[in-house]
C-alpha cells in the first residue's frame, strides 16, 4: 500500500465521509482515491476550484455533520491558511494533509522536503493552537490519520497530517488487522439541546458540536464571539476565548502527544527527527552503533504541540543532540527552546530535493564530534 | 407584519444592527426573511452563509443555522454545507466586493456546477466595512476612496457573469422594489439549482456622499426612477437603456443539479457493482 | 537477514514504476517484506524515470536503494546515471540498444527487451513486463507464480493474455547459463 493510499484508508476507517480538494503533486493520489472510494461508503467527493475553496468546503461539510478532509502540498497549504485559521477560531473539526515537497514556491514538485514545519504551526494568522502529526511509514500514516480525526473531534480543532513525498509515495506492507479494535471518536450530541452553547468550556475546553439542521440554531463566525457564537468586542470575552483556544491543546498535551524512542537511554548522541527522515536516522544509528557509539533516537509523531516534557526528561543523559530534518532548520528551534544547554543542539540539514542517506548523517555527526564532544 | 417577522426570525439580543442610518441592508435582509416565511421553510432547515462585509453581517442577526465565513469564500463554505446535507436550504448573503472581486472564482464554479444554493448579492458599489473603497461594480467614473478622481475600471455586470457561468436562475431587483425583490428571492430559493439574485442597494454614507447622490430617500428614488422592468426593456433601444438598471428575471431554466447528479452516480455505481 | 535492492531505470512512459510495484507485490505474495519507491520528472512521457524495490526477509528501515544489487537500464541515460551505484557483486541488466562499457567492474548482461516486446509480443508498452520476466528468471528474487499473480492483478482488464505472454518471453530471455549469475544469487 502507498503512503497516500494509507491516508485515505485510515480516513475512511475513521469515518471521513467528505473530501474536497484540488490536484497538486505529490498529494494527488489522495484526491483520486477519495473520488474512487467515497461513493461506495456513502461519502461525498468534490473537486473544488482551488485550495481556498477546498478548505472552506470541508469546514462547511463538517458543520453539516460529516467528518471531512482535504489534502495538498506546500503551495496549496499556503492558500488554505486563512481558512485553517477560521476552523481554529470557529472550532470546526477537520483534517488537512500536507504532503510536503521542496519549496518555497513551485520548488521541485516531485521531490521531498520537510520545509512546512513552521507553516503547519504558524501558517495562519493570530494566536491559536493546532495539532500536527507526522508519520514515518506507510503503516503509521494509516494510524496517524485515524488519530488525526479522533483528536480533531475531541478538541474541535483542525489537525494537520504533515507527510512528505517519500512517505506519500512509498509502498510498504501494511497489515490493517493490527488495528482491528482501534477506537474511533464520534461526535456526541448532548441530550439537553435547549440550553446548548456551542462555545462553552465543558470538556477538554470545548463543547460538543451539534451539526446544522438538528434543531439547534446557532451562529458560527470568525469574529471574536461569546459562548453562543455571537460576535462581540468585549475584551474580556476575547481574552478568555483566545486563551481557551490555546489552552485546550496546550493543557491537554499529554493526551495529544505521540512519540517513539529507540536505541540507548543514555549515551553519546541523541538524534531527533520526524517523518521520512527518521528512517535515514535509524539506519545511521545502526552504523554508528557498530562503530561503538551509544546512540538514542527521539522521534516526535506529534510535532505540534511538541512533546517537550518527554524530551526534557531524556536529553540530559546524552552528550550531544542532533536534529535531523530535510530543511534548513525548523524543528531545530523548538528543540533548542527545550534543551537548556548552550551549544549542544546541532542541526543536520538537507534541502536539495534529495532524501537523506544514512551515510551522510554518519559523516556529518563524525565531522561535528571530531574534536570530542 | 414586520414585527412578527422580527420576533420570529431575528436574534433580538444582536439588535440593533451595525448598519448606518439610511442603509438598505435591512430592507434586503427583510426581503430574504419574507421570502423564507412565504415559503414556510422551517427555520431549522435553513442555513444562511455569508462572507465578509457590511451585508455579510446579516447572518449574525438571523435566527437560522448561520455561518459567517471569510472574505469572498461564503459560496465555497456553502458548497460544503449543501453537498454534505442536501436537505438543507442554503442561502448565501454576500456583497459586491465579497462576491464580485475576491470571491469571483467560487461564484463562477458554483454556477458551473449548478449546485442548489441561492446567492443574494447586496450591491452598493463600494466596500462599506473598510470605509468606501471602489468595488468591481462601481459605475465607471464614480468616485470612491480608492478612486478619488473617478473609477477608470469598467464596471462588472455580475448577472451576465452568472449567466455565462451557467447559473440556472438569475435575477436583479432593488431595495426600492421590495415586493418584487421578495418574489425574486422566493423563486430563487424554490428553484432547483444555482440561483443568483442581485439586489441593488444604497450606501448613503460612503458611495452616496462622495458621489453627491443626496439623501437615502433620494438614492432610493433614484433606484425607482432608473429601474426598468425586463419586459419593458426588451422593447427599448440600447441608447435608451444607457445607465438604466434592468430588473426582473433574466434566466430561469432547468438543468441537472450537482448534489442530485452525485446521488444518481452513486445509485448507478450500486447497480453496476451488483 | 537477506535483503536485495533493485533499481529499474528508463524513460517516463515505459511503465517502470508499475513494474516496481508489481515486483514488490510479488515479493509480498512470496511472504517477504518489500518497499517500493520512485522518482520521476515532471513529464508524463519521456524524461527520466526510476523505480526502486527492496525485498527482505525482515523489517526494512531505510526505504530507498543506495547500492543496488540489481540494476535494470532500458535506456543509455539510465545506464550512465546509475551504473556506478551498483554493488561490485551485483548485476546490471540492459536492453541491447544500450551501449555498455567494455571494462565494467560489474557483471553486465544484455537482452533484447524492447525488441521482444515490440516484435515478439507485439506491443512496445509491455517492455516493463518482459523486463520483470528477465529479472525474475535470472535472480530468482521472486517466484514465477507470485510474479504472474502480481502482474495480472495490476494490468488493465483485457490485456491479461498480452501481459502473460510478455512475462513468458521475459522468462525465456532470462534463461541463460552463467556461472557468475548463479554465484551472485
Amino acid at each position: 500500500m502507498q503512503g497516500n493510499e494509507a491516508v485515505v484508508e485510515g480516513a475512511i476507517r475513521a469515518g471521513m465521509r467528505f473530501y474536497a480538494g484540488y490536484p497538486i503533486t505529490p498529494s494527488t493520489e489522495i484526491a483520486e482515491l477519495c473520488a474512487e472510494k467515497l461513493p461506495f461508503v456513502g461519502g461525498k467527493f468534490i473537486q473544488m476550484e482551488d485550495e481556498i475553496a477546498s478548505m472552506a468546503a470541508i469546514i462547511g461539510a463538517s458543520l453539516a455533520g460529516l467528518k471531512a478532509m482535504t489534502a495538498t502540498s506546500g503551495p496549496g497549504f499556503s492558500l488554505m491558511q486563512e481558512n485553517i485559521g477560521f476552523a481554529a477560531m470557529a472550532e470546526v473539526p477537520c483534517v488537512v494533509v500536507d504532503v510536503q515537497r521542496m519549496g518555497p514556491s513551485t520548488g521541485m514538485p516531485t521531490s521531498p522536503a520537510q520545509g512546512d514545519v513552521m507553516q503547519s504551526r504558524w501558517g495562519t494568522h493570530g494566536d491559536h493552537s493546532i495539532i500536527v502529526l507526522s508519520p514515518s511509514s506507510v503503516k503509521e500514516a494509516y494510524y496517524v490519520t485515524i488519530q488525526a480525526f479522533n483528536l480533531s473531534e475531541k478538541y474541535r480543532t483542525p489537525v494537520v497530517i504533515l507527510m512528505d513525498e517519500v512517505i506519500g509515495h512509498l509502498r510498504e506492507t501494511v497489515n490493517l488487522d493490527e488495528y482491528g479494535d482501534i477506537e474511533i471518536i464520534e461526535r456526541k450530541i448532548p441530550e439537553d439541546i435547549e440550553n446548548y452553547l456551542p462555545y462553552k468550556d465543558i470538556e477538554n475546553g470545548v463543547a460538543p458540536l451539534i451539526p446544522f439542521g438538528k434543531g439547534v440554531r446557532y451562529h458560527v463566525t470568525g469574529l471574536v464571539h461569546n459562548e453562543k457564537g455571537l460576535p462581540t468586542n468585549d475584551t474580556k470575552i476575547a481574552e478568555r476565548l483566545i486563551k481557551r483556544l490555546v489552552d485546550k491543546i496546550e493543557k491537554n498535551k499529554e493526551d495529544i502527544v505521540m512519540y517513539k524512542e529507540k536505541g540507548e537511554k543514555e549515551g553519546d548522541i541523541l538524534f531527533i527527527s520526524f517523518g521520512s527522515t527518521s528512517r535515514a536516522v535509524e539506519a545511521a544509528e545502526e552504523e554508528l552503533k557498530k562503530e561503538g557509539f551509544k546512540v538514542g533516537i527521539f522521534r516526535p509523531i506529534t510535532i505540534w504541540p511538541f512533546p517537550d516534557t518527554r524530551l526534557r526528561k531524556i536529553y540530559p543523559k546524552f552528550r550531544k543532540i542532533f536534529v535531523v530534518e530535510m530543511n534548513r532548520g525548523q524543528l531545530y528551534y523548538e528543540v533548542d527552546r527545550v534543551v537548556k544547554r548552550e551549544g549542544e543542539v546541532e542541526n543536520i540539514n538537507k534541502a536539495n530535493g534529495e532524501f537523506f542517506t544514512p551515510c551522510e548523517i554518519v559523516e556529518k555527526v563524525k565531522e561535528r564530534i571530531k574534536n570530542g564532544f | 407584519m414586520a414585527s412578527r417577522l422580527v420576533e420570529e426570525y431575528f436574534r433580538k439580543e444582536t439588535l440593533p444592527n451595525i448598519w448606518c442610518p439610511g442603509c438598505s441592508n435591512g430592507i434586503v435582509t427583510m426581503a430574504i426573511v419574507r421570502a423564507i416565511d412565504n415559503l414556510k421553510i422551517g427555520k431549522d432547515k435553513v442555513v444562511v452563509v455569508s462572507g465578509i462585509g457590511c451585508s455579510s453581517r446579516a447572518s449574525g442577526y438571523l435566527d437560522f443555522n448561520t455561518l459567517h465565513t471569510t472574505h469572498g469564500r461564503a459560496i465555497a463554505f456553502a458548497t460544503g454545507v449543501k453537498f454534505a446535507n442536501p436537505e438543507l436550504t442554503v442561502i448565501v448573503i454576500t456583497g459586491d466586493g465579497d462576491n464580485a472581486a475576491i470571491g469571483g472564482n467560487h461564484f463562477i464554479h458554483a454556477a458551473r456546477r449548478n449546485i442548489d444554493i441561492t446567492v443574494v448579492m447586496y450591491n452598493n458599489h463600494i466596500y462599506g466595512m473598510t470605509g468606501g473603497q471602489a468595488s468591481p461594480t462601481i459605475p465607471r467614473y464614480d468616485k470612491a476612496t480608492t478612486a478619488p478622481y473617478g473609477s477608470i475600471d469598467r464596471d462588472f455586470d455580475i448577472c451576465k457573469l452568472a449567466i455565462g457561468a451557467g447559473a440556472t436562475y438569475v435575477a436583479r431587483g432593488t431595495a426600492y422594489h421590495v415586493q418584487q425583490l421578495v418574489k425574486l428571492i422566493e423563486k430563487g430559493i424554490s428553484h432547483k439549482g444555482f440561483s443568483f439574485i442581485k439586489a441593488m442597494s444604497i450606501c448613503p454614507t460612503y458611495y452616496g456622499r462622495r458621489n453627491k447622490k443626496g439623501s437615502p430617500a433620494d438614492m432610493l428614488k433614484w433606484l425607482k426612477d432608473n429601474s426598468i422592468d425586463i419586459n419593458k426593456a426588451a422593447k427599448m433601444k440600447p441608447e435608451e437603456l444607457e445607465g438604466k438598471i434592468i430588473i426582473g428575471e433574466f434566466v430561469n431554466i432547468e438543468a441537472p443539479e450537482y448534489t442530485e447528479e452525485y446521488q444518481k452516480m452513486v445509485e448507478r455505481l450500486k447497480v453496476s457493482v451488483k | 537477514m537477506r535483503s536485495l535492492e533493485i533499481r529499474l531505470g528508463g524513460s517516463g512512459g515505459q511503465g517502470l514504476i508499475l513494474a516496481g510495484i508489481i515486483l514488490a507485490e510479488a515479493a509480498i505474495l512470496d511472504g517477504k517484506v518489500s518497499v517500493q519507491s520512485q522518482s520521476y520528472g515532471p513529464e508524463a512521457r519521456g524524461g527520466s524515470s526510476k523505480a526502486e524495490v527492496i525485498i527482505s526477509d525482515g523489517p526494512i528501515v531505510y526505504p530507498k536503494v543506495l547500492k543496488p544489487d540489481v540494476l535494470l537500464a532500458l535506456t543509455s541515460s539510465a545506464y550512465k546515471s546509475y551504473k556506478e551505484d551498483v554493488k561490485e557483486t551485483g548485476l546490471i541488466i540492459v536492453d541491447d540498444s544500450v551501449e555498455v562499457e567494455k571494462e565494467s567492474k560489474v557483471k553486465t548482461l544484455k537482452f533484447p527487451i524492447l525488441r521482444t516486446a515490440q516484435e515478439v509480443v507485439g506491443k512496445a508498452y509491455v517492455a516493463n513486463i518482459v523486463s520483470l520476466g528477465v529479472i525474475a528468471e535470472l535472480t530468482k528474487i521472486v517466484s514465477e507464480e507470485s510474479l504472474e499473480k502480481a502482474v495480472l492483478k495490476r494490468v488493465p482488464a483485457g490485456t491479461e493474455e498480452l501481459n502473460r505472454k510478455a512475462l513468458e518471453e521475459g522468462f525465456k530471455l532470462g534463461k541463460v547459463e552463467d556461472k557468475w549469475v548463479e554465484q551472485m544469487i
